[in-house]
């Protein structure tokens, strides 16, 4: 092993991108999806503890899937980030763009530079004063940025959801069919086998919500989130009111199997 | 500051605290508040001044006046000395105010920085040691006259009740008990509310009580601002409990300084 073989760039650059995109497709999906009050993040993750989904400032939240230490390094020089910028200049002078630029090169750096690439994907969106202002941008392993509008998927089953999404997500959808839609695909097996019901406890969920004042980002608790997934009829009085949960209604859930 | 087409600078990368002011004091140490070195002679600065808490039946209140003033001139006459410090806690400000102000922006995102990377809040007593620890940090600029002193009162949501901590100069953390003022006219104050002060209190006549103690600290300490009827310029009431941390309203004030100048007018002043 002592003798260096010659690797052309293209092939190291390939064996890279395909290291990382390996990693990444082991993990569960995230997706993030625009509703009518903000932007709403599901990730599916059984831990209470080890967060997929969390705020970074004001109006930006951050979502990941890969590696766990790797995009956690990750979310922290993202709240280092915010956190200094806001207390040096404005908090209205953090945006989500100037974040999503500096992991773009962190990742970029880390990609052609480091011993092996960061297995992670990012998604950092913002919340403005309508949904026409606001952003969401997909960060990749390589460090490129791709500009979403409405919604993204990542992780393992990343193409399929898209699929669905692209098929059924529409804007002005209320948070309660957004999260039914996003749960239900993250179920759904993309080798056409036979779909998982999630249940609120292997699911992390948070939004951005338009209507908070300051801090925009909220997590959804267990309780309200079984309500809000419940379809329809009982999940429409229970949309916005995180302390009057739906009643609980086991036999109201057809796809209640296990 | 890095410029927004550079990547993140290592010192975002390495792991490390929770704490905002110990990632500040390593990568960025001009923006620490006290790590400056200032000229010897003492410099006329504007000084913050009269601000009480107290205790009532759901939680605290703090309360501040308006005044800032240089020497013997008025700098401003409507600061504001009260902070929201994260949803359950709030801190006002004695002493100079441009160091304090800039201690409280400070001590905000702290929380926020913690809050936000762990998931989870500081203990009251937690964030109560960390702003003792920041005040520790500006002895230096204490001993040349830019002294500050807050006063820090949050919800306990552990034992589910309101607590009052204060500090001096040297960074030391005292929890007071009922009811505490800081600044130029705190004995004025802290004498009105040893007689108006009661176990139990309801928020309106807590409200009311901490805008009497404001009262007789201006009525008494020519540094301390009493309401302004003309202005309409009201004191600054934070109210924090198990719901979290707001402001009274300044219709609700005018209404509460109307009613204790009504009272006073009948029973002949204050004299």
């Amino acid at each position: 092993m002592s003798m260096p073989f010659y690797v052309s760039p293209e092939q190291l650059m390939k064996d890279r991108a395909d290291y990382a995109r390996k990693g990444i497709a082991r993990g569960r999906s995230v997706v993030v999806l625009a509703y009518d009050g903000g932007i709403a993040f599901v990730a599916e993750n059984p831990s209470r503890a080890l967060h997929k989904v969390s705020e970074i400032y004001d109006r930006i939240a951050f979502a990941a899937v890969g590696k766990y230490n790797e995009f956690e390094n990750l979310r922290v020089a993202g709240i280092r980030y915010a956190d200094l910028r806001g207390y040096s200049y404005d908090r209205s002078d953090v945006t989500a763009r100037g974040l999503a630029n500096a992991y773009a090169q962190t990742l970029g750096t880390v990609f052609t530079q480091e011993a092996k690439p960061y297995e992670v994907e990012i998604v950092v969106a913002q919340v403005d004063g309508d949904a026409g202002s606001d952003q969401i941008y997909r960060l990749t392993y390589d460090g490129s940025v791709f500009d979403e509008q409405g919604f993204v998927a990542m992780g393992g089953a990343a193409e399929h959801i898209s699929a669905g999404l692209q098929e059924r997500w529409e804007a002005g959808l209320d948070l309660g069919a957004a999260l039914r839609l996003a749960v239900g695909l993250l179920g759904e097996d993309p080798n056409g086998g036979e779909g998982r019901t999630l249940t609120a406890d292997q699911l992390e969920v948070a939004v951005l919500d338009r209507e908070r004042e300051r801090r925009k980002f909220r997590r959804i608790e267990n309780s309200h989130l079984d309500g809000l997934l419940t379809p329809a009829d009982s999940g429409a009085d229970a949309s916005d009111t995180p302390d009057t949960a739906a009643p609980e209604a086991p036999g109201a859930d057809p796809n209640a199997s296990n | 500051m890095t410029a927004e087409s550079n990547k993140l600078p290592p010192a975002y990368l390495q792991t490390g605290s929770s704490s905002f002011t110990e990632f500040l004091a390593g990568h960025a140490p001009e923006l620490v508040p006290g790590s400056r070195t200032i000229p010897v002679t003492a410099v006329d600065v504007p000084h913050g001044t009269t601000i009480v808490a107290i205790a009532y039946a759901d939680g605290v209140l703090l309360a501040g006046d308006r005044r800032a003033t240089m020497g013997n001139l008025i700098a401003n006459n409507e600061m504001l000395k009260v902070f929201a410090a994260d949803d359950y806690s709030a801190v006002g400000i004695a002493g100079t105010a441009g160091t304090a102000i800039e201690m409280v922006r400070l001590f905000q995102v702290e929380l926020e920085h913690y809050e936000k990377i762990e998931g989870t809040r500081l203990s009251l007593v937690g964030k109560a040691n960390r702003l003792a620890t920041m005040i520790r940090g500006n002895l230096g600029m204490a001993m040349q006259g830019l002294s500050v002193v807050p006063l820090f009162a949050g919800f306990d949501l552990e034992r589910d009740e309101g607590r009052i901590f204060s500090y001096d100069v040297t960074g030391g953390c005292y929890e007071e008990h009922d009811f505490h003022s800081v600044g130029s006219g705190s004995l004025f104050a802290r004498g009105a509310l040893k007689k108006l002060w009661r176990r139990q209190m309801g928020r309106d006549d807590a409200v009311r009580v901490t805008i009497e103690a404001l009262y007789d600290a201006a009525d008494d300490d020519s540094a301390t601002g009493g309401p302004d009827l003309g202005r309409r310029i009201w004191p600054t009431v934070a109210i924090v409990n198990a719901e979290g941390t707001h402001f009274v309203s300044d219709d609700e004030l005018a209404g509460v300084v109307q009613q204790v100048l009504e009272t006073r007018r009948e029973i002949g002043g204050t004299r």
